[in-house]
C-alpha cells in the first residue's frame, strides 16, 4: 500500500492561510470538530492494531509565533514542539526528551513557559508562542541571551534556548510574586537570590554543567534589569 | 501514539458527554502527563476532548468558609493565590515541592490529581505490570523498588501514587466535584478518591466512565502552621522518596499525611491523634504494616525521621 | 609537523590572543537557537522522511519474530527495516555489542527494526504494530557474582597499559610489615552519559554515495566504522557533524542511529532521519561500567607509603574491555612496593565502553576516598598526606620523569583559598542547625594523551582565514581556541578568522575524547598556520625565516606587507598535521587537580547538599582561561551526579538498566549546584606540543566524587564506600541532633 497523499501534506507547513489572516484582518475562526467533519475516517473504536494503523487525524490550528501569524493543518498527535521544528522549522526549541524531563523544549507561551513537547499543537490555537528565535537573533541578542555569552553559561548549546527561555520567564515570575520551593516566607514577595533562581531554573537540566555561570548571568540581569 | 480525533469542549457537562460517547476517548488538560503516557503507548485514547477552554480556572470563596479550586487552575496560580498562600501554606507547599516550573505552568489542578504512577516498569511496555496490562504480572515485585510503594500495596502491585499537591489536599480533607455525563454531580472526599491496587491496579481512583472533576473544594482554614517536606536525593525536579504533608497547632495536635510510601496519599486517623506525642508515636499507627521490599525499606526510617524535622520545626516556631 | 623536541619559544607564547579569556566565538548561534545539531537540519536535503528506532524487549536470545505487514501498510509508512531482513553487520573494531542485523539480540533495547514513514507521528505509531516475539535465554547480568572472573590486565589505550598481574617491588610482604594499614571495598555504579542531544543523523544517499549529517565526536573514526559497518568504501561516505549538543565519550562510536539512518533511506529510496527516543538512549547506547574495586595501602608512621595495592573487577559483553579504574594508581603517588590489576567479567548487559575521564572517574572514587580513609588511621591532616606521598617521576619507572608535576601546588592553594584550616579533623562535630556540615579533598589526575591532528588553514583576499578540520565541537570551545590559535599565529583579529568543523572532507583531526583535543588540534592548526606563514611570506617576496605577523600584516627585512596582498591572485593555503614523536615515552605527561568541598547534610533526613567546590588545575597552558573553566566546571558538576545520585539500576533478573529516562536516572540540576570556583596554576608544558597545553576537560571530574563523599564523611562520620552516597545508606547511622 503506498502512503497516503495526505500524509504527505502533513510534513509540509501549510502557511496558505496566513495571507488572508493578515489581509482579512480577523481571527478565522477554526474548525474544532472531529475529524470525521474533515472528511478524516474516524478510527476504529476497537480492535489496538486497527485504531494504530488507521489514517491519521488531521485538523487545523492558528496560534502567532514569535509576532507572525502561524497557520498549520496538522496530525493530531502533533506536539507544540514538533509543530515548531518539523513544521515551521523553528529547531531553537530543541527536544532532549520528549517527555518533560529536561526543560530543552521549553517556550513561552501565553506568557508563561511551558515544556512544548508536553503539548498538543492544537492545544494552542489562539496561543502567542515566543521561542529562542523570538527572543532576539545573532545580532539583536536578548540581553538574557548576551548575558549568556558573557557569563558562558552554556557548552555544547543544546540546552541553552530552553535554559535562556526559562531564564527570561523566571525573572518574571519572580516579579510577580509567584513563591518556589525555596521561599522562606510563603506570604512575602520573593527576591531573586542564587538559590531562588537555582530553584526555579531546575527544570532545566544542563548535562554539560553550565549552571554555576547560567546563575550568575541570571543575577545579573535581575540586579540590572532585562 | 495512536491518532485520535480531537475536540475542544465548551461545558463541563458536554465534555463530559463527549467522552462518555466515544469509546476510548479521554479528556486532556495540561496534558503533562497523558501525552508522555501515550508516546510510549501505555494511554492509548481513540479521542481526546481538550477541556481547556471550560470556565473552570477561577479559585472562589465558600461562603461560610473554605475555597473551590476550579479543576483547571493551573498548579502555578493555585500554590500563587494569596489566600491559598496564607490559609493553606501546607498546599501551596506541596505544589512548588513538584515537577518543575514549566511543569506546574501547565499542569491542572484535576489533572494532578489523575497524575500515574512513575514506577519504572509501568513506563516500559516490555515489561509486565497489571496496572499497565492487567493480568499481565507485576516486574516490580523482587525489582528495582527503591521509589515503590512500602504500604497500602499488593501483590499485584507494589507502585506508588506520585504526586505531591494531593498529599496536601488529603491533609486538608479537600473533596473533589464531578460532572456526569448525565449533567449529574458527586463530591468524592479525597480520602476515596485515589483507590488502593488490591487485586485490580488499574483501576486507580473513584471516578467513573466519563465523569470529569469540575473543582476541588477546601473546608474552612484549619490554622496552625503548615508544612509540607519532601525527601529527595536531588534538590529539585525529582519525585519524592518520601513526603510529610503537615498541620500542626501551637498544642503539638495536628494532622499528617504521607508521601511516596503508598499507593495513595497515606493518612491514619490513629497518627494524626498521636500528634502530640512526637514521631514515633506517630509514625508507628501510620506505618502499621508496612511491607516494605529490599531496597525501600529505608522509606520507614526515613518517614519517621522526616515526621521528626517537621515537628521539630514546628516547636522552633 | 613532527614534535620530537620540547617547544622553545614560538608565536603562540605572545599570548595576544591565546590564553585570554574569550567568549566562545559560536555564542551568538548557539545562545538564538540558530546553531544546527543533527537532526534538525532541514536545509541540507529535501524529501527527508522520518526514522523511529524499535529495542528489543529482552536482554538476551533471539528475535524469533518480527511482523512487519501490519507497519508497512499503515498510513505514511515508507518501509520497515528488519534486523531479520540481513545478517548481522560487521563490527567496527570500536564497538563491541552489534549494532543492528540478525536474530540474536545481546542487550536490552538493541535496535530491532526502523520505521520509516512521512511523518514522525507515523513512524512513532507504526512502530508499535511489530509485536516482535523472542526467545530468552538466561543471561549474567550481576556483577557481584564475578568477583573470581579472569584477570585482563591490558591497556586502556593511553599509556597505562600493563601486564594481569603489574607487580612493582614485593607489595604482599611491604603490606604485611607495614604500621599502618588500610584494606577496604569500594563500588562504583554503572552510569549514563545523558547527553542532552539525543543520538541523531539523517542520511541521504546518492548512486552509491552516502552522506549522513549526525551528532558525533570523532569524525574520522565515524567514517571508518560507519563505512565497515555498512560494507562500504569510505570513499563515498561524507560526514558532517558541526554542532554537537553533548557526548561526554557517549558519542564517540558508530551508534544505530546512523546506521539505521542510512539502512532507512536505502529502503525508502529517499533521505531519513532518525533520533534515539530518549528511553532507548540508556540500554540501546553505551555506558560507563560499574566496578568493585579493592584497595589496600600500607604505610608507615611517618605517613609514607610503603604499599599501594589497587584491583579492580568490571563487566563488559563478550570480547568487551575493562574499565580501567587501576589506571591513576601506577602514577599517582609515591610508593616502592605495588600491586595493580583488573578482572572483567562478563556480562550480558548493554555495552560498556568510554564515559568521560574513563578509568580515572571511577578508580579516583575509591582510591581518593581509600587516601582520606588512610589519613584518618594515620591521624594526619589528608592534604598534608597527598603532598607528603607526592612523586616527581614515574612510580614504576624511577628514571622517567613527569613533564609537569604541580599535584602538591594544586593542593596548597587550594587549601589556602579554601580555608581548609577551619576544618575539623573529627568528623560529624560541625553543625549548622539541623545540618551537618564538612569538608572533602582529593587529588584529580587524568593523562595528557597525544594524537596525530590535522588542518588546512587558507587566507583569502579579504584577509580572512579560514580553518578547516573535522574537529569537533561537544561543547569544548573548539571553534574558540582554534580561532584564537589561528589569529595568534597569523597575527590577525579573532574577527578575522572563520572556523569550519565537523566535516570528514576536512583534515583528519584528534577529534574530542579523552581530553585530548584542545591540545592536539590546536597543534594541527599551528602546524597548518606554519605552512601557510611560509607562504604568505614567500607571496609577499619575504624571508619566510624572519617574518613577523601582527596587525594583519606580515613583516620582514623593513618590509611589511597587508596580509589580504599577499592573498590577492589566489587564496594560499597551509595544510598539515601534528605528529609526535617519542617526548610520551621520555617524559609522563599528566595533568593535575586538586577539589575542594564543603557539604552539608540535613541531620534529620539525610540529604547531601552542597554548599562550595573549588578546583585547583595544573594542566599546561590554558588556552581559553574561560572556556577551560566551563569544561571544569561542568565535570565537577558531573561529579556531584556521581558521587551523589547518578546510578543505572540494574534489574538482575531481567538484565536491563531499569531508569531508562532522564527522570528515573537522576543528573545534577540547577539546584544541586553552588557558585563553582575554579583555579588554573600558571604552567606551560613545552613537552606536551608546541601550545604546551594539555586537557583540562576531564580532568575537572577527577577525584570530585570522592571530595564530595569525603565532605559528607567529615560532616557524619558515617563512612559510605558504596557509590553514589544516597540518604539510605548513611541515614540510620547519623550522629544524633542535640
Amino acid at each position: 500500500m503506498t502512503h497516503e497523499p495526505v500524509a504527505a501534506e502533513a510534513a509540509t507547513p501549510l502557511l496558505s492561510r496566513r495571507d488572508a489572516l493578515l489581509a482579512g484582518g480577523a481571527t478565522i475562526t477554526l474548525a474544532t470538530a472531529p475529524a470525521a467533519a474533515l472528511g478524516q475516517p474516524m478510527p476504529a473504536p476497537t480492535g489496538a492494531d486497527a485504531q494504530a494503523a488507521a489514517a491519521p487525524v488531521l485538523m487545523e490550528v492558528s496560534m502567532e509565533v514569535n509576532g507572525t501569524a502561524r497557520h498549520l493543518r496538522l496530525d493530531t498527535r502533533t506536539t507544540l514542539l514538533d509543530a515548531l521544528r518539523e513544521h515551521l522549522q523553528l529547531t531553537g526549541s530543541k527536544k532532549g526528551c520528549d517527555h518533560g524531563q529536561c526543560g530543552a523544549c521549553t517556550v513561552i507561551a501565553d506568557g508563561h513557559r511551558i515544556n512544548s513537547c508536553l503539548s498538543l499543537a492544537l492545544m494552542h490555537e489562539g496561543s502567542r508562542i515566543t521561542t529562542i528565535e523570538g527572543l532576539g537573533t545573532p545580532d539583536r541578542l536578548h540581553p538574557m541571551q548576551a548575558a549568556f555569552i558573557r557569563h558562558d553559561g552554556y557548552q555544547c548549546g543544546y540546552c541553552t534556548p530552553g535554559q535562556i527561555c526559562s531564564a527570561v520567564a523566571v525573572l518574571d515570575e519572580i516579579r510577580a510574586g509567584v513563591p518556589s520551593h525555596v521561599s522562606a516566607d510563603l506570604e512575602a514577595a520573593p527576591a531573586p537570590t542564587n538559590m531562588e533562581m537555582r530553584e526555579r531554573m531546575s527544570g532545566n537540566i544542563c548535562r554539560c554543567g553550565a549552571y554555576s555561570n547560567i546563575a550568575e548571568a541570571m543575577a545579573e540581569l535581575a540586579e540590572h534589569g532585562a | 501514539m495512536k491518532p485520535f480525533t480531537y475536540e475542544r469542549a465548551d461545558s463541563p457537562a458536554a465534555a463530559a458527554a463527549a467522552v462518555a460517547r466515544t469509546p476510548g476517548a479521554k479528556f486532556i488538560a495540561g496534558g503533562t502527563n497523558i501525552l508522555d503516557l501515550m508516546k510510549l503507548q501505555i494511554e492509548t485514547p481513540t479521542h481526546l476532548v481538550d477541556v481547556n477552554r471550560l470556565a473552570l480556572d477561577r479559585i472562589e470563596d465558600i461562603p461560610g468558609g473554605g475555597v473551590r479550586i476550579g479543576a483547571l487552575v493551573r498548579n502555578t496560580a493555585l500554590a500563587a493565590d494569596r489566600r491559598i498562600r496564607k490559609h493553606y501554606g501546607v498546599l501551596s507547599r506541596a505544589i512548588v515541592a513538584g515537577a518543575s516550573g514549566q511543569l506546574r505552568n501547565k499542569a491542572t489542578t484535576a489533572g494532578n490529581l489523575l497524575q500515574r504512577t512513575r514506577c519504572p516498569y509501568f513506563y516500559d511496555t516490555a515489561q509486565p505490570c497489571n496496572k499497565r496490562a492487567p493480568g499481565s504480572g507485576c516486574a516490580a515485585i523482587g525489582g528495582i523498588s527503591r521509589q515503590l510503594a512500602v504500604i497500602g500495596a499488593s501483590d499485584h502491585c507494589i507502585a506508588t501514587y506520585p504526586g505531591d499537591m494531593a498529599v496536601a489536599m488529603r491533609v486538608l480533607d479537600a473533596t473533589v466535584e464531578t460532572v456526569s455525563p448525565d449533567g449529574g454531580t458527586r463530591a468524592i472526599p479525597i480520602a476515596d478518591f485515589h483507590l488502593l491496587p488490591g487485586d485490580t491496579p488499574q483501576k486507580e481512583n473513584a471516578l467513573r466512565p466519563g465523569e470529569l472533576i469540575t473543582a476541588v473544594t477546601l473546608p474552612a482554614p484549619l490554622g496552625g502552621r503548615h508544612f509540607y517536606q519532601k525527601v529527595r536525593d536531588r534538590a529539585s525536579y525529582a519525585f519524592a522518596l518520601v513526603s510529610v504533608a503537615a498541620v500542626i497547632h501551637p498544642d503539638g495536635s495536628g494532622r499528617v499525611a504521607l508521601g511516596g510510601v503508598a499507593p495513595k496519599p497515606w493518612r491514619v486517623d490513629a497518627a494524626d491523634a498521636a500528634m502530640k506525642h512526637g514521631s514515633r508515636a506517630v509514625a508507628e499507627p501510620l506505618l502499621a504494616g508496612a511491607r516494605p521490599a529490599g531496597d525501600n525499606a529505608f522509606k520507614l526510617p526515613l518517614a519517621e525521621r522526616t515526621l521528626a524535622l517537621v515537628m521539630s520545626e514546628a516547636k522552633a516556631a | 609537523m613532527k614534535f620530537d623536541a620540547p617547544a622553545g619559544a614560538n608565536p603562540i607564547d605572545k599570548l595576544r590572543v591565546v590564553g585570554r579569556p574569550t567568549d566562545r566565538i559560536d555564542g551568538p548561534r548557539k545562545t538564538t537557537g540558530t546553531a544546527p545539531y543533527a537532526y534538525e537540519r532541514h536545509d541540507v536535503v529535501p524529501n527527508q522522511a522520518y526514522g523511529y528506532v524499535v529495542g528489543a524487549g529482552i536482554a538476551k536470545g533471539r528475535l524469533t519474530r518480527l511482523d512487519v505487514s501490519a507497519a508497512k501498510s499503515a498510513p505514511g509508512v515508507l518501509a520497515v527495516v528488519s534486523t531479520l531482513d540481513m545478517d548481522r553487520l560487521p563490527l567496527s573494531k570500536m564497538n563491541t555489542a552489534s549494532l543492528f542485523g540478525g536474530a540474536e539480540i545481546q542487550h536490552y533495547h538493541q535496535a530491532i527494526a526502523l520505521v520509516v514513514a512521512e511523518t514522525f507521528e507515523q513512524a512513532r505509531g507504526a512502530a508499535f504494530l511489530l509485536h516482535p516475539e523472542y526467545q530468552a535465554t538466561p543471561g549474567r547480568f550481576d556483577l557481584q557474582a564475578h568477583e573470581d572472573a579472569p584477570l585482563v590486565g591490558g591497556s586502556s589505550g593511553e599509556g597505562s597499559g600493563g601486564p594481569k598481574l603489574d607487580r612493582v617491588g614485593d607489595f604482599d610482604m611491604a603490606f604485611a610489615q607495614a604500621s599502618v594499614k588500610l584494606d577496604q571495598r569500594y563500588t562504583t555504579p554503572d552510569e549514563s552519559h545523558a547527553m542532552m542531544e539525543p543520538h541523531a543523523t539523517i542520511a541521504a544517499w546518492d548512486g552509491d554515495r552516502l552522506t549522513i549529517w549526525t551528532s558525533n565526536q570523532m569524525i574520522a573514526w565515524n567514517k571508518r566504522d560507519l563505512a565497515k559497518t555498512l560494507g562500504m568504501s569510505p570513499d563515498k561516505l561524507r560526514v558532517d557533524s558541526p554542532f554537537i549538543g553533548g557526548g561526554f565519550g557517549g558519542k564517540l562510536f558508530v551508534r544505530a542511529d546512523s546506521v539505521l539512518a542510512a539502512l532507512g533511506a536505502r529502503a525508502a529510496g529517499r533521505p531519513v532521519k532518525v533520533a534515539l527516543t530518549r528511553p532507548l538512549i540508556f540500554n540501546n547506547t553505551t555506558h560507563r561500567p560499574a566496578t568493585m574495586q579493592r584497595i589496600r595501602l600500607g604505610a608507615g608512621r611517618d605517613g609514607r607509603l610503603v604499599a599501594i595495592a589497587h584491583e579492580s573487577l568490571s563487566g563488559d559483553l563478550p570480547d568487551g574491555k575493562p574499565e580501567t579504574a587501576v589506571a591513576q594508581t601506577k602514577l599517582l603517588y609515591a610508593g616502592a612496593n605495588r600491586l595493580i590489576s583488573m578482572r572483567l567479567a562478563t556480562l550480558d548487559l548493554p555495552e560498556g565502553n568510554a564515559m568521560r575521564a574513563p578509568g580515572e572517574a571511577p578508580g579516583l572514587m575509591a582510591l581518593e576516598m581509600a587516601m582520606d580513609e588512610m589519613a584518618e588511621a594515620l591521624d594526619m591532616d589528608p592534604v598534608r598526606f597527598r603532598i607528603l606521598n607526592d612523586t616527581q617521576t614515574d612510580p614504576e619507572k624511577p628514571g622517567r620523569p613527569f613533564s609537569q608535576r604541580q599535584l602538591v601546588e594544586c593542593l596548597r592553594t587550594g587549601a589556602a583559598r579554601f580555608g581548609w584550616d577551619r576544618r575539623k579533623p573529627r568528623p560529624g562535630t560541625v553543625r549548622d542547625g539541623r545540618w551537618l556540615v564538612g569538608m572533602g579533598v582529593s587529588a584529580g589526575f587524568r593523562n595528557n594523551l597525544l594524537q596525530p591532528s590535522g588542518a588546512r588553514v587558507r587566507l583569502d583576499k579579504r584577509g580572512t582565514v579560514t580553518v578547516e578540520t573535522d574537529m569537533t565541537d561537544i561543547g569544548t570551545g573548539s571553534y574558540t581556541i582554534i580561532a584564537q590559535t589561528a589569529a595568534e599565529m597569523m597575527g590577525v583579529e579573532l574577527d578575522q578568522v572563520v572556523v569550519r568543523l565537523g566535516d570528514s572532507d576536512f583534515p583528519a583531526s584528534a577529534g574530542s575524547g579523552g581530553q585530548w583535543g584542545a591540545n592536539n588540534s590546536t597543534s594541527g592548526v599551528y602546524a597548518a598556520c606554519v605552512k601557510l606563514r611560509d607562504a604568505v611570506a614567500r607571496a609577499g617576496g619575504l624571508d619566510p625565516d624572519r617574518a613577523e605577523f601582527s596587525g594583519g600584516r606580515v613583516a620582514a627585512g623593513g618590509r611589511s606587507i597587508r596580509l589580504a596582498d599577499a592573498a590577492l591572485h589566489g587564496d594560499l593555503v597551509g595544510d598539515d598535521r601534528i605528529e609526535y614523536g617519542s617526548l610520551a615515552k621520555q617524559y609522563q605527561q599528566s595533568t593535575f587537580a586538586a577539589h575542594f568541598v564543603e557539604a552539608a547534610v540535613d541531620g534529620f533526613t539525610g540529604e547531601v547538599r552542597l554548599r562550595r567546590m573549588l578546583a585547583v588545575c595544573a594542566a599546561g597552558r590554558i588556552l581559553n582561561p574561560k572556556t577551560a573553566r566551563s569544561q571544569v566546571i561542568g565535570a565537577m558538576t558531573m561529579g556531584a551526579g556521581g558521587a551523589l545520585m547518578e546510578e543505572l539500576a540494574v534489574d538482575k533478573r531481567r538484565g536491563f538498566f531499569v531508569n531508562h529516562d532522564l527522570a528515573g536516572y537522576e543528573v545534577p540540576v540547577h539546584a544541586d549546584i553552588p557558585h563553582q570556583d575554579v583555579v588554573f596554576l600558571p604552567e606551560a608544558d613545552p613537552v606536551s606540543s608546541p601550545m604546551k597545553a594539555k586537557g583540562v576537560g576531564e580532568l575537572g571530574l577527577c577525584g570530585v566524587a570522592a571530595a564530595i563523599a569525603n565532605a559528607v564523611y567529615n560532616a557524619t562520620g558515617v563512612r559510605v564506600r558504596d557509590y553514589p552516597v544516597t540518604l539510605d545508606k548513611h541515614l540510620q547511622r547519623l550522629p544524633e541532633l542535640a
